[in-house]
């Protein structure tokens, strides 16, 4: 492979695509925006389009189910007047990519936008959970608009009102907390026996739970929603079991799918299982001149020697920049590896999560699960592959550091034996 | 070039650490120490650690 003196140029050798003068991103969120960014910043001076389904500017998703929710103001991550003049973007906002037309564009209502290098950052779009989630009374949380919803809906239940959050995952948690603290009575209806066990495994899962009933909000696990009802009175939550619970409002937090179906027939390889676009280690997709970052991104983390998916911020922001980059200088390409990085505020708790949970075993070696304060470390193979923290915001980063390196086991260890806490105030 | 904080949005979330251990740290209380205040201008490293802070607490002023 060739190596560039570090002098961006727009000219060196792409795959059978012409010279880059027209980079076309879409999804206009964080991975689409920390594209755009690393483009100009690379030097790159051709034409950047940016698609967005959303009519706001690009704003920050983790605060919607946290800091905005509690009455907060939305994040922007750009101002119009950077994208515009700084950024140099054709932004094209409240548009909707529908198609791909290899080699020509990407259909856009009625207009084909036409492309050297593509980025596909559409995200994700909340799980499909059946019928039952038209009804007026329950929302998701995924947009911006979403979270104004719940938040008015919130504001006018809240104290002495009926939550029922459907999912335990983080979104969900972090909904509960809110409400909790708006005053509202809030039950947390879990599908699985223990919730988290995808993102942090069955144990600190297990471990994280024990922080709703501390709180006094009530998780109930291995339960399936069938349906919600109302009369003129009241709503109610039906379960499989032939329970019910009562509820003014219903969010539903249930885990995220690819937001791919616009690819589907275009030739862009999707994953058989949850479409997901497939990439290979720099990010490049099975069609010429087309990458894919952010939460849609299916590829082989080095780090890790496995494919993986992420859907957390720290991802979405580092794998847009290396993706476009990637794009525009082909030949000085790098492979994107990462050792994941997520986190979760609970009731003023703060939960952080470095690499996989994908593990043979899990060790408490700081605190224990049903203490307010521990840190958990991840094994395989006799390597230290993740570490869950809660409230040990001073030993993550160095974790993370340590992840999937040789002796990282034994410095995790190492780290956590030589502090002697003070219980947490 | 100084590094600044601005403490009101910084939520320690440590990203900056992570990228750049020599100039920052989170302390056991989830605090942002700056190990060193002070870096070269247009350090790459430390400005990879600015850019990347999800709370845009961060910048750096010339001397």
């Amino acid at each position: 492979m060739t190596t560039n003196s570090g002098h961006p140029k727009a000219d060196d050798s792409p795959f059978g695509c012409p010279e880059a003068r027209r980079l076309v991103v879409v999804g206009a969120s964080l991975a689409g925006l920390r594209a755009v960014e690393a483009a100009r910043r690379s030097g790159y001076q051709g034409r950047i389009t940016l698609i967005g389904d959303e009519m706001h500017l690009p704003y920050d998703r983790p605060p919607l189910s946290k800091s905005f929710l509690a009455g907060g103001d939305p994040t922007a991550l750009a101002t119009e007047q950077r994208l515009l003049h700084d950024l140099r973007v054709d932004l094209r906002l409240g548009k909707r990519a529908i198609g791909l037309r290899p080699g020509e564009g990407v259909v856009v209502g009625g207009e084909v936008v036409p492309y050297d290098r593509l980025l596909i950052a559409t995200g994700s779009a909340p799980r499909d959970v059946g019928e039952w989630a038209a009804h007026p009374a329950v929302h998701s949380l995924r947009t911006l608009d979403d979270a104004h919803h719940v938040r008015t809906v919130l504001d006018r239940v809240g104290r002495g009102g009926r939550v029922v959050v459907v999912g335990g995952g983080f979104i969900g948690s972090e909904v509960a907390c809110v409400a909790l603290d708006a005053g509202a009575s809030v039950t947390v209806l879990e599908g699985a026996s223990v919730p988290l066990v995808r993102a942090v495994g069955g144990v600190v899962g297990a471990a994280l739970a024990g922080l709703h009933g501390r709180h006094g909000v009530e998780l109930r696990c291995g339960v399936r929603v069938i349906g919600v009802r109302s009369d003129d009175r009241a709503t109610q939550v039906l379960l499989a079991d032939g329970d019910f619970v009562p509820a003014d409002l219903v969010v539903v937090g249930v885990g995220a799918v690819p937001a791919t179906q616009w690819l589907v027939g275009s030739g862009v390889d999707l994953d058989p299982i949850d479409s997901a676009v497939v990439c290979d280690e720099y990010l490049r997709t099975s069609l010429p001149g087309v990458y894919a970052a952010g939460d849609v991104a299916n590829w082989p983390n080095p780090v890790f020697g496995a494919r993986m998916r992420l859907e957390n911020w720290t991802n979405a922001a580092e794998q847009g920049a290396r993706a476009v980059l990637n794009a525009l200088r082909p030949a000085s390409r790098q492979a994107y590896g990462t050792v994941p990085y997520f986190w979760s505020d609970w009731y003023g708790h703060r939960i952080q999560f470095v690499g996989t949970a994908d593990a043979d075993s899990v060790a408490f070696v700081s605190g224990g699960p049903d203490e307010d304060r521990f840190v958990a470390l991840f094994e395989r193979a006799g390597h230290l592959v993740g570490a869950a923290t809660l409230n040990e915001p001073g030993k993550i980063m160095k974790l993370r550091r340590m992840v999937a390196t040789e002796d990282g086991w034994d410095a995790a260890v190492s780290l956590c034996a030589r502090s002697s806490r003070e219980p947490v105030t | 070039m100084r590094i600044v904080v601005d403490r009101e949005r910084c939520s320690g979330i440590g990203i900056c650490e992570s990228l750049d251990p020599e100039h920052f740290e989170i302390d056991d209380n989830g605090a942002l120490v700056l190990v060193s205040e002070t870096a070269d201008d247009g350090d790459d490293t430390v400005m990879k650690a600015v850019r990347a802070c999800p709370a845009v607490a961060l910048s750096v002023v010339s001397e």
